[in-house]
């Protein structure tokens, strides 16, 4: 479960975000997007970012989890559209030529402090 | 109050990988990552692999495994020199990241291999999330397997760049269409080069080795 890997660099990444003059703060929020064709489940994904983040700067910190959806443009004929499921041929010529607009994000956007 | 991070998480991956690269292109290096699901013939596909191409290229295996060497046992009777890492103290076992294949690089002399082979661990989920810095990614196939598993897991068949459709010689045998996987293979992933080989008996055995010796020539210039 890789999942675990990629809660700690998300735990990481919004420690160091937190500003040194504002520590120690309750971070409330971690705003996170995932796009639907990343290998990320957002249930494990929250499972281990709580396990993972008790005793760090983020403690008690809720992930908030953005779903990306899955965005491709045909390269032969340039039409673009919102894939419901994992067929990349494309809906208007049948090119298997597809290239990925969205989808495979796994961002931080931003985190949510006390005040 | 909310501040702005905007960052990939990834990143740290990213940027070990990209060292990784790096270092195969400096020594003239061609990297492939090797990745299936758990039985799938991917280590019969390797030591033949490795046997065929011995007289040609110098070749090299990091092997990712959970935690036993029975892989990398099997892959150093070829005579490459093989590097097995475990990837328990990973924190997730199910993947290599590009630091723990830039450790295990850090044990062959570069210089001396054409073709790195990086055995990843048996898992159709999440090495396809991790970029280690190869040239190439494989994803193993058998004909074992379900049909539909191209869009059970299309991120894994959408990131890689060729596809090895093994166990053809079982065909006879099964109630397996070969034509379903490879359309479905085809939908996740258009135009995708497939190879349909038996890793066992080496039939279909010469595309692949192709694949692999183009690549080998273009990366070492030769
Ligand atoms: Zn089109």
């Amino acid at each position: 479960m890789h999942e675990m890997g990629i809660a700690l660099q998300i735990i990481e990444i919004a420690a160091a975000s937190i500003p040194a003059e504002m520590k120690p703060v309750q971070v409330e929020t971690i705003r996170i997007r995932v796009g639907k064709m990343s290998a990320v489940i957002p249930e494990n994904l929250n499972f281990c970012f709580e396990v993972a983040s008790k005793d760090t700067d983020v403690e008690g910190a809720t992930l908030c989890i953005d779903e990306v959806p899955v965005v491709a443009r045909c390269k032969s004929c340039n039409h673009q559209w919102t894939l419901s499921g994992p067929a990349f041929r494309c809906e208007s010529c049948q090119s298997g030529d597809i290239e990925l607009i969205s989808g495979q994000e796994l961002d931080i956007v931003s985190i949510e402090i006390a005040t | 109050m909310e501040i702005q991070v905007v960052k990939k998480v990834l990143d740290a991956n990213l940027t070990v990988a990209n060292q990784n690269r790096d270092r195969f292109s400096r020594h003239c290096v061609f990297a492939i990552n090797v990745m299936s699901s758990p039985g799938s013939g991917k280590t019969t596909l390797l030591e033949k692999t490795l046997t065929r191409l011995a007289p040609e290229f110098r070749a090299g295996v990091v092997v990712g495994d959970v935690s036993t060497t029975h892989d990398a046992e099997r892959l150093a009777r070829s005579g490459a020199p093989v590097v097995q890492v475990n990837t328990d103290e990973f924190g997730g076992d199910c993947h290599l990241a590009a630091h723990v294949v830039a450790s295990a690089i850090d044990r062959f002399d570069l210089d001396q291999l054409d073709l790195l082979i990086i055995e990843n661990v048996g898992n159709l989920v999440c090495p396809a999330e991790f970029d280690i810095g190869e040239d190439a990614k494989v994803v193993v196939l058998s004909v074992t397997e379900g049909e539909d598993k191209p869009v059970k897991y299309p991120l894994m068949f959408r990131v890689c760049d060729v596809a090895v459709l093994n166990k053809i010689d079982l065909l006879p045998y099964l109630d397996y269409d070969r034509n379903a996987a490879i359309d479905y293979i085809h939908q996740v992933h258009g135009g995708m080069p497939i190879f349909e080989l038996s890793a066992k008996s080496e039939a279909g055995f010469e595309g692949w080795l192709d694949w692999l010796r183009n690549g080998i020539r273009r990366k070492i210039g030769g």
